[in-house]
């Protein structure tokens, strides 16, 4: 019986490929430069950059990816027939990303960009085997000699949100909706908390974890208890707009993030700490079409001086003078002059963790695993060495 | 004080989403039929939900759809498991995967979409009432109808013509076509009606709950759903108080967390789950108990004329 | 109208036939979605069934996919053979890979390489724990399997976070949630240089032969299958259904959890909140698809993954969508059940309608059985 279903299925299944092969004939083998019909015939002179794009989550999402994919799309308006841009969205930080930036390499992308920590070891694996391939890892902290690092400084933008909140609080109990507890949110979260303690000494912050980059029906029920909790402005480092929709349901305050969300939440939205990608996925292409393309071991962290960070869309309900400290703080972080995180720093158990005067490096600020002084709660996972 | 009262709110308007489920599920489950596909009948329901509110603005005609495509999909699975006595749990599975892919793929372009401004209740002068205004009195009117429906369902089935058919086909099907009743008409509106009702419990996720798309946002939401039946023992009122107790335990766990209480997030996280274990444990014990709630012809294929 | 006339015998021709046409139906519904979507549906199908196929490096990447597949199809077919739903695979599978993590991150630089048999043991004993405790609420508390095998998939993924961002988290991280990445004494040896096919392959193959053996021609495989098609008649023969019970979930926890262990110290090397990725869920579909048979879990799995990765390939090459993918996977098991009916039943047309209740009796001059 099991030869029968075996000589059955073996038949079937050469019939069917040879069909299909057959078939298959007719198209192009997946050959570097065969792609969809949309991409114009190259140019007299040179072939034009390949580029390729990996997500971690759906181009919609309004937040994170959807930012990368603005960055993307800025690249393609900006160079116009010299590059050609492709992505593949929701590729899960495991096993298969291996095999997805494989395939770019195979369909001949020259510069590839990995936008989440998850990709860090494929990234690395699949470089060491392209080398003449230029790969960006985003918010990772590995390098090789074609691999480099990069990141955006969003607790500036959460810096600037904080000032907005302090102003605009009338419980003085803020609340953020934290999505994975590794060290970039919870910088993020202090930031937010120092920010605001900068107007208004007084203020505290909640955390609630939703342990999910990306969960709207969660983010719904955090951003809801934290308001339950007698929290009246709501910061997120989540991906969804549904915090933000629901301090309007509510009638209470909240920020978008990633991207402008100001139409999710009209009544409620203070402003929006966005991520600008373009500025530095123009100036990567550049430098790989002029050739001077260089890694690096410290990673790349850009800010509101390079214009990939921005508070925007500050809402008319906040009082003129606060927008005002707000545009003073972006300016300063612009020219250099601002500086957030300058000692003295405690952290809520009262342990000094920066020293008065003392500016913190970029190294120090890539390993946080405290709280300020201010925010309620203990990192999870923070003591475990 | 006034947290607490919110914490109960919130925990109505959570309750709700499984309420429904749950009702809709137990009605399938009454006329002997497990449909596990609950978890992909809701998501294509909330997209369709979605998908009309954008476009028509109208909420209750998103409900509407939202139903509409739960009982197609349930037409479906009843079509295979009622005429062509396919394996019901496997038929439901199969239902289950294939509506989170369906889902996903149908609501590519609703993914950045919002819904206009969402509306606030209130019932005037009870809002005001300390404590139970805030915690009972300030929600969507599907909370008020979900009531409705628990107390009509419980009416229908003990105290109705219908229901006492509907009942007697999950007991015993082969008895009740002998007495003439058309057995599988009946568990087919059995199954479309449950199938309606996951469906607005799912539209009412992606247009009220969390007025947003986003594949799989249903989360698991179905399957407890499913557990919810069998911890009720297949009764209406339970049924209720059973998804206002799953509704709680996840709201409570970020109360928890804001509270500042030292467990492990993801300890917390585990609770409604572990929760639906010890539950069902603690019902399931009784081996008698159960066979004596449960409809005895659950899950198992009828043919008629055998 | 049609009508179905039930078979006095099962046929066994579309036993073999059925996930064959509903393979057929699935393509056919797949070339219209192609043409709604505007895409060139044969450049879609050569995407999903020859591209994954069509280099050495390609079958490598099929088989890395499709190993955990069979692994856990295998045991679930043996499950749902004995009519216990386990639909907790996947958490199965991310204790196992939980175990054998912990195993793996005992060797240093100088361990021998037998850990690795040390490793994937672990996976196994996970596997065959989580899937006891649903075996013991069933056992002792009448607790419903599916339900409690699902509630503990969420609950599993809980733990695995709960150790990866605190207990277990590697110290030279920078507070990401990973374990360290495993020496290289535990790494799943792998059979050809450069590509990623290591030897789950080889166990995989064994696993299918030993399973068929183990059904279809020991007497505890006998008596689970009876248990499974007559409870009744099984239990008058005195074959006991706690033990099927028993003897099910553990061997499908186990298989699960020695997939986990493979994928742990195979393909990742370390352990992240990522490491479940469905498969204990597609498993149900290759076990059915297959037709719950050892030898038809190898078919359905590589065609389980050829919907995987050409999913993802379709994305780059087309532009389609990823959620393509979970369409095409439930629509095949949705129309592989339906197809199923064809084994019992015959479709007839009649012109007459028949009453809905009553069996239309035979005329004896019919030919019972198609040729």
């Amino acid at each position: 019986m099991t030869r029968h279903l075996l000589k059955l299925a073996e038949v079937t299944s050469l019939a069917a490929t040879a069909a299909l092969v057959g078939c298959g004939k007719k198209e192009e083998p997946a050959a570097p430069t065969a792609q969809a019909p949309a991409s114009a015939p190259a140019p007299a002179k040179k072939e034009p950059l390949k580029i390729a794009f990996a997500y971690v989550g759906p181009v919609g999402d309004a937040g994170w990816t959807f930012a990368h994919d603005n960055g993307r799309k800025a690249v393609e308006k900006e160079f116009g027939d010299k590059v050609q841009t492709s992505f593949v969205e929701k590729v899960p930080e495991a096993a298969d990303a291996e095999r997805v930036f494989r395939d770019m390499i195979g369909q001949g992308n020259k510069l590839i960009f990995g936008t989440t920590f998850g990709y860090m070891e494929p990234m690395l694996k699949v470089a060491a085997d392209a080398k003449e391939v230029k790969f960006e890892h985003a918010t990772g902290y590995k390098s090789a000699e074609n691999l480099r690092a990069y990141d955006s400084r969003t607790y500036e933008g959460a810096y600037m949100a904080g000032v907005v909140a302090g102003g605009m609080t009338k419980t003085n109990v803020l609340g953020v909706v934290g999505s994975i507890p590794i060290p970039e949110v919870i910088r993020n979260i202090n930031s937010f908390t120092m920010g605001a303690q900068s107007v208004n000494p007084k203020v505290k912050t909640k955390v609630v974890w939703v342990n999910e980059w990306f969960n709207p029906p969660k983010e719904t029920e955090a951003a809801q208890s934290l308001l339950n909790g007698g929290a009246d402005v709501l910061m997120q480092n989540t991906d969804s707009s549904a915090v933000l929709q629901t301090a309007e349901k509510a009638g209470k305050y909240a920020f978008g993030w990633d991207s402008d969300m100001t139409s999710y939440g009209p009544k409620a939205h203070l402003a929006s700490a966005i991520i600008n990608w373009g500025p530095y996925y123009i100036k990567t292409t550049k430098d790989v079409l002029d050739g001077t393309w260089k890694t690096s071991q410290e990673k790349i962290w850009w800010g509101v001086k390079e214009g990939a960070i921005d508070l925007v869309s500050v809402s008319d309900k906040v009082p003129a003078d606060l927008k005002e400290k707000v545009e003073k703080v972006k300016a300063g972080l612009k020219d250099g002059s601002y500086v957030i995180w300058k000692g003295p720093v405690t952290d809520n158990t009262g342990k000094e963790q920066l020293p008065k005067d003392k500016v913190a490096d970029d190294g120090w600020l890539g390993g946080i695993k405290f709280y300020v002084k201010g925010v309620e709660g203990k990192v999870p996972g923070g003591d475990a060495k | 004080m006034e947290s607490f009262a919110l914490l109960i709110a919130a925990t109505l308007n959570a309750g709700t989403v499984l309420a429904i489920a749950g009702l809709g599920l137990l009605i399938n489950e009454r006329a002997g039929i497990v449909n596990l596909g609950a978890e992909g009948m809701m998501l294509v329901a909330a997209i369709a939900g979605f998908a009309t509110a954008v476009h028509t603005g109208n909420d209750w005609l998103a409900f509407g759809a939202g139903a509409a495509a739960g009982a197609l999909m349930a037409a479906a699975f009843g079509g295979l498991v009622i005429w062509l006595n396919t394996n019901q749990y496997a038929t439901g599975l199969a239902l289950s995967l294939f509506g989170a892919g369906f889902s996903a793929f149908a609501g590519i372009q609703y993914t950045q979409q919002k819904l206009g401004e969402r509306p606030h209740f209130e019932i005037a002068g009870l809002t005001d009432i300390p404590f139970i205004g805030p915690a009972l009195f300030r929600q969507h009117p599907m909370v008020y109808l979900t009531i409705a429906l628990t107390v009509g369902l419980a009416w229908f089935l003990y105290r109705s013509r219908a229901g006492l058919v509907l009942r007697a086909v999950g007991e015993s099907p082969e008895s009740a076509h002998a007495l003439g009743y058309p057995v599988r008409r009946i568990r087919l509106a059995a199954v479309m009606t449950g199938g309606a009702l996951c469906g607005v419990a799912g539209a009412y996720v992606s247009v009220i709950y969390t007025p947003l798309w986003v594949e799989g946002m249903i989360a698991g939401k179905g399957w407890i759903a499913l557990a919810l039946t069998t911890f009720a023992t297949w009764r209406p009122a339970r049924v209720l108080l059973g998804a206002y107790l799953f509704g709680g335990v996840t709201m409570l766990q970020f109360h928890l967390q804001g509270e500042g209480v030292q467990i492990p997030s993801q300890f917390l996280t585990m609770l409604p789950y572990l929760a639906t274990i010890v539950v069902l444990v603690l019902i399931s014990r009784n081996a008698t108990w159960i066979r004596v709630n449960m409809p005895a012809s659950l899950g198992k294929p009828f043919f008629p004329g055998s | 109208m049609l009508k179905l006339e039930a078979r006095p015998q099962p046929s066994k021709a579309m036993s073999f036939a059925s996930p064959l046409l509903a393979l057929a139906i699935t393509v056919v519904i797949g070339i219209v979605l192609f043409m709604l979507l505007g895409k060139d549906p044969l450049k879609g199908l050569y995407v999903f069934f020859i591209e994954p196929i069509k280099s050495g490096y390609a079958l490598s990447e099929l088989s890395i996919k499709a190993t955990p597949l069979v692994l856990i199809a295998l045991g679930l077919a043996v499950c749902f053979r004995s009519n216990i739903w386990n639909i907790g695979a996947e958490g199965q599978f991310i204790v196992g890979a939980l175990c054998a993590g912990w195993m793996a991150m005992q060797a240093g630089p100088d361990t021998s390489r037998f850990i690795v048999v040390l490793v994937l043991l672990a996976g196994v004993l996970g596997g065959m724990l989580w899937a006891g405790i649903v075996a013991l609420l069933r056992d002792r508390f009448n607790a419903n399997e599916i339900l409690v095998s699902l509630m503990l998939v969420y609950v599993a993924d809980m733990v695995l976070s709960y150790l990866v961002y605190g207990p277990w988290k590697d110290p030279q991280g920078y507070n990401f949630p990973q374990t360290i990445t495993f020496a290289a004494a535990t790494k799943i040896p792998r059979l050809i240089d450069g590509w990623r096919m290591n030897i789950g392959v080889l166990i995989a193959l064994a696993a299918v032969a030993g399973f068929w053996v183990f059904l279809f021609r020991t007497y505890r495989g006998y008596q689970l299958q009876v248990g499974g098609l007559a409870p009744l008649a099984s239990r008058y023969a005195g074959f006991s259904s706690r033990s099927a019970l028993w003897t099910g979930l553990l061997l499908s926890g186990g298989m699960a959890g020695l997939a986990g262990g493979l994928e742990a110290a195979g393909p990742l090397g370390q352990l992240t909140p990522h490491v479940p990725a469905g498969y204990g869920f597609a498993a149900i579909i290759v076990a059915f698809v297959g037709r719950l048979h050892p030898v038809g879990s190898i078919f359905s799995a590589v065609l389980m993954s050829m919907f995987y990765i050409g999913g993802e390939l379709a994305q780059s090459r087309l532009g389609l969508p990823k959620s393509l993918t979970g369409v095409f996977q439930g629509l095949l098991l949705f129309t592989l059940l339906a197809c199923d009916t064809l084994i019992h039943y015959r479709v007839r047309w009649q012109s007459v309608p028949a009453a809905p209740s009553v069996k239309p009796v035979a005329a004896p001059t019919q030919k019972i059985r198609e040729a």
